[in-house]
């Protein structure tokens, strides 16, 4: 039959196409490697600088943090939060936007707009409720929910792109409720979420799709 | 060992075409500036293969406006689905049957 490599060269085409309009393929692995470094750089410098060099947070800290005066305590432990956060998010981007060019995709496409939407529902949500936190002095509460929340927008976003992080979500996830259970060990499930494994997510990632 | 063809449909000889019913089936609806990069093929071209789906009944178009913008998407029929579908299915078998 002459026409069969015709044919076989459809359906590759038919499977590449919808592939691609119905998952956002350019998230980098690289990206989950130095978000998870940025994150334990981050880590290890609330525990020097803030916690006296301890991993554990006492109840105590919490408590104060609670108490008036603090203030400009509270304000550089978010400022150092939104560090990590802007070095990770702007990396994410940029490399996505590398991997979407090389790849000879287009970054803004209806699947990846369906993708940030899913992803930030959750995300925004976590974000106003830790506001919330903050305003009412549960700082306990707020290393938990950044895990819990951020799995959860993974788990919400899995659908549009690499399957693979749906189980990062869970991993988050279940770390959020042990870190909600235990809060002195907040600060090391924190740095084991969002640095251990968005090192070890990355590499697999990389490995599997990248190379 | 006998193959059906039959399922093979002339709508789909095309790879534009094919494409386009692609992303139509695994997307509800998908606008004409995304089809286009997602298909790389110019303005013209599209259109064509858009009108030739759209007058056979495959496809739907749904013209609406965001703000000023005109703005066209379409979606598959079930006819245009099933017809895809069967497609497929006959495509997969020929290529199975050696």
């Amino acid at each position: 039959m002459e026409n069969r490599s015709e044919y076989i060269e459809d359906i590759r085409v038919i499977k590449k196409v919808m592939e691609e309009s119905s998952r956002f393929l350019s998230l980098s692995g690289l990206a989950g490697v130095f978000a998870g470094l940025s994150a334990i750089a981050g880590a290890a410098f609330a525990a020097i600088f803030f916690l006296d060099g301890n991993l554990s947070i006492s109840e105590d800290f919490f408590l104060s943090l609670a108490s008036g005066g603090k203030e400009s305590l509270v304000l550089k432990l978010a400022l150092l939060a939104g560090i990590v956060l802007l070095v990770s998010l702007s990396l994410a981007l940029w490399l996505s936007y590398r991997k979407s060019f090389r790849k000879g995709l287009s970054i803004w496409t209806p699947v990846s707009k369906r993708f940030l939407t899913y992803l930030l529902v959750p995300l925004f949500t976590g974000g106003i409720l830790i506001l919330i936190f903050i305003a009412g002095g549960q700082f306990n509460l707020i290393l938990p929910a950044m895990l819990i929340f951020y799995g959860l927008s993974l788990v919400s976003a899995t659908k549009f792109t690499y399957s693979d992080i749906f189980y990062l979500g869970i991993l988050e996830t279940v770390l959020g409720l042990l870190a909600a259970a235990f809060p002195s060990m907040g600060l090391i499930l924190w740095a084991l979420g969002f640095g251990i494994l968005h090192i070890i997510y990355g590499l697999v990632m990389y490995r599997k799709y990248e190379r | 060992m006998k193959i059906d063809i039959s399922g093979l449909s002339k709508f789909f000889e095309n790879r534009i075409r094919l494409g386009i019913m692609s992303i139509l089936i695994v997307n509800d609806s998908y606008d004409f500036n995304s089809l286009k990069s997602a298909l790389g093929v110019t303005d013209g071209n599209l259109a064509s293969h858009l009108r030739a789906l759209e007058e056979n009944s495959l496809i739907r178009v749904n013209k609406k406006f965001i703000g000023k913008k005109p703005n066209t998407s379409y979606s598959a029929t079930e006819d245009g689905e099933r017809l895809f579908r069967n497609h497929l299915k006959a495509l997969e078998e020929i290529i199975r049957s050696r």
